[in-house]
């Protein structure tokens, strides 16, 4: 362990494969919390799943493969995905699981016949497009880094500037519009937040994993506290935790892929957290309950 | 019998401002969910200073009427003012206090928290909420009896402290019209208690208080005013006048205090609500 952290810090590729997946870890951690509390956890995986179509057709219409480029056509498909999602769900007669699984799976369905008619090219320039799919974290290089940090830390600073009015509109939607707030403008910014932390992601976690690095950390944070704002902090944490140590499973043995392995590490978070947190746990539950089952026992035999 | 409350309509252009001294008038109320009508041409002015109920079956459209009132439903047709404004030009006079089952309490909060929620409008934009926004909600934490849970998460709230957090978080807003969906929904008697005495205060300092109500049996001895509502407004005014059999029959359709899902009797007027009578609303 102690040898893996050591890495972490003289291992130049390793640095850079853990310092962005912590970076989308903290990111996706804090914004997924609105997502989880909004009981939108599978927006998430709409979206990120919608971006697959934009990575493609961004190569297609660019010839690029900059980093960039391809993941501002990942953002521009993610966000017409949630658009998608919350245009259909307007229906009345759509629900909200329906509109979420019909864009997922249309999108997604586009997204993998536009790969494999590309990858049928007689060409090799195509090459690489389909690292999408799970990410290929050990390809990032500093560049990465700084630029998901940048984007991520702007995402992160419009949470901060408009903190009241996204947990007003997250506890009580009608209360925000009656006071008067655009809830239908706020609405879209954290959605497209979302999207921003969706595609900071995709590099390194890719399309299909994407949405657990969301709602893990969100998730296993609830558990541990009652506050909003230290749940975001807890999230943005055990995310930032889980993408290190992630990469350095990864790094220490060769052949386990980065982002499967981070979201593995989020998820043991999610379940540690599930079980072992002092109030909502459900060991600490367990215990309660049959402490107050024997109290009332013996106090039924003393009577 | 109570033509001169209900309708004046058809003769009113809109132009001619509603009764000053109304502090919530409606003016042709029409409110469609899909292809059903929910409100049916509502006129309805209700004074200024009143501690007013509006009671009706299941279904009636109660609720609908108090969110269209809020701007939080679309109307087919219809006008709304408030104090002779619309809605937008008076919010900061208006609080709101939902149905309590409307917000997840299980939602990362404190109670003090949630009743600040109430301050924030008036903060404006990037401001945080200060020692000022802390100490309004604290005041009026006392005012409810919850001063001693400000720091509870609201999770472990029983039904009826739920209800005052969001009674706090209504008068943090200083608001001259309270309009509340079933604040005695599910809550103990202490709190009722609690409650009616707040909204008697509240009427004491001249503000107007609209309430969805449903126990037909204390509207004489909380309520100053009443509307009865079946789609269509069957009479509204003065308790002491409007709330008689008669209305209550033609409300509920011949089975006064039973707001159930039995067919209401069809009388030989072929009763354009009765098709509604029974609906839950969500």
């Amino acid at each position: 362990m102690s040898e893996a952290l050591q890495l972490l810090w003289t291992d130049y590729t390793l640095r850079n494969v853990a310092a962005g997946t912590a970076v989308l870890g903290a990111v996706s951690g804090a914004l997924g919390c609105f997502a989880v509390l909004r009981r939108r956890s599978l927006l998430g995986d709409a979206v990120s799943h919608a971006a697959l179509p934009g990575i493609v057709l961004a190569w297609l219409l660019t010839g690029s493969k900059a980093a960039p480029v391809l993941v501002a056509g990942a953002g521009i498909t993610g966000w017409l995905g949630a658009a998608a999602v919350s245009a259909l769900a307007r229906r009345e007669r759509i629900r909200e699981d329906t509109a979420l699984a019909l864009v997922l799976s249309v999108f997604f369905g586009a997204g993998l016949m536009l790969l494999t008619v590309v990858q049928g090219r007689p060409d090799a320039s195509q090459a690489g497009l389909d690292t999408f799919l799970f990410g290929q974290a050990a390809a990032l290089v500093e560049r990465d880094v700084l630029t998901m940090g940048a984007v991520g830390g702007v995402a992160v600073l419009v949470l901060a500037l408009f903190w009241k009015e996204f947990k007003l509109l997250s506890f009580d939607a009608d209360a925000a519009a009656v006071a008067g707030y655009p809830v239908k403008l706020l609405d879209h910014l954290l959605t497209l937040l979302l999207v921003v932390a969706v595609v900071v992601g995709l590099q390194a976690v890719g399309v299909v994993l994407m949405s657990s690095l969301l709602i893990a950390p969100a998730a296993a944070a609830r558990q541990w506290t009652n506050r909003l704002g230290r749940m975001v902090v807890l999230a943005a944490v055990i995310g930032a935790m889980s993408g290190a140590l992630g990469a350095a499973v990864s790094g220490l043995a060769p052949g386990i892929p980065t982002g499967p392995a981070v979201v593995l590490a989020a998820t043991a978070a999610f379940v540690v957290s599930l079980l072992f947190s002092p109030s909502r746990g459900l060991v600490s539950r367990r215990l309660r309950a049959a402490a107050r089952d024997r109290r009332l026992r013996s106090e039924g035999d003393a009577s | 019998m109570n033509d001169d409350v209900v309708k004046n309509r058809h003769t009113e252009t809109s132009t001619v401002h509603p009764a000053t001294d109304a502090a919530v008038s409606v003016h042709d109320l029409t409110v469609a969910y899909r292809e059903q009508p929910v409100l049916w041409d509502v006129d309805l002015d209700i004074p200024s200073g009143v501690l007013a109920a509006i009671v009706g079956p299941n279904g009636a459209g109660k609720t609908t009427l108090l969110k269209s009132l809020l701007d939080l439903v679309p109307s087919v047709s219809g006008r709304i003012r408030f104090h002779g404004e619309p809605f937008r030009a008076r919010r900061r006079d208006v609080a709101y206090v939902p149905q309590r089952g409307s917000v997840d309490w299980d939602f990362p909060t404190t109670v003090a928290d949630v009743v600040t929620m109430g301050t924030y409008r008036r903060l404006g934009w990037l401001r945080r909420p200060g020692h000022t926004e802390h100490e309004a909600a604290m005041t009026a934490l006392r005012r409810v009896g919850m001063a001693d849970l400000a720091t509870r998460q609201i999770s472990e709230l029983s039904g009826g402290q739920q209800q005052r957090v969001f009674l706090a978080r209504a008068l943090v807003q200083d608001a001259s019209v309270y309009i509340m969906d079933e604040p005695f929904q599910g809550v103990d008697a202490t709190t009722e208690r609690t409650i009616i005495e707040l909204l008697k205060e509240l009427r004491g300092e001249g503000r107007t208080v609209l309430v969805v109500h449903h126990d037909l049996q204390t509207v004489p001895d909380y309520f100053d005013w009443v509307a009865l509502l079946n789609v269509r407004l069957v009479a509204a005014g003065p308790v002491r006048e409007v709330f008689t059999q008669e209305n209550l029959r033609l409300a509920y359709g011949g089975r006064v205090g039973f707001a159930g899902t039995k067919e209401p009797t069809s009388g030989p007027d072929k009763d354009p609500t009765s098709s509604y009578m029974g609906r839950i609303r969500p």
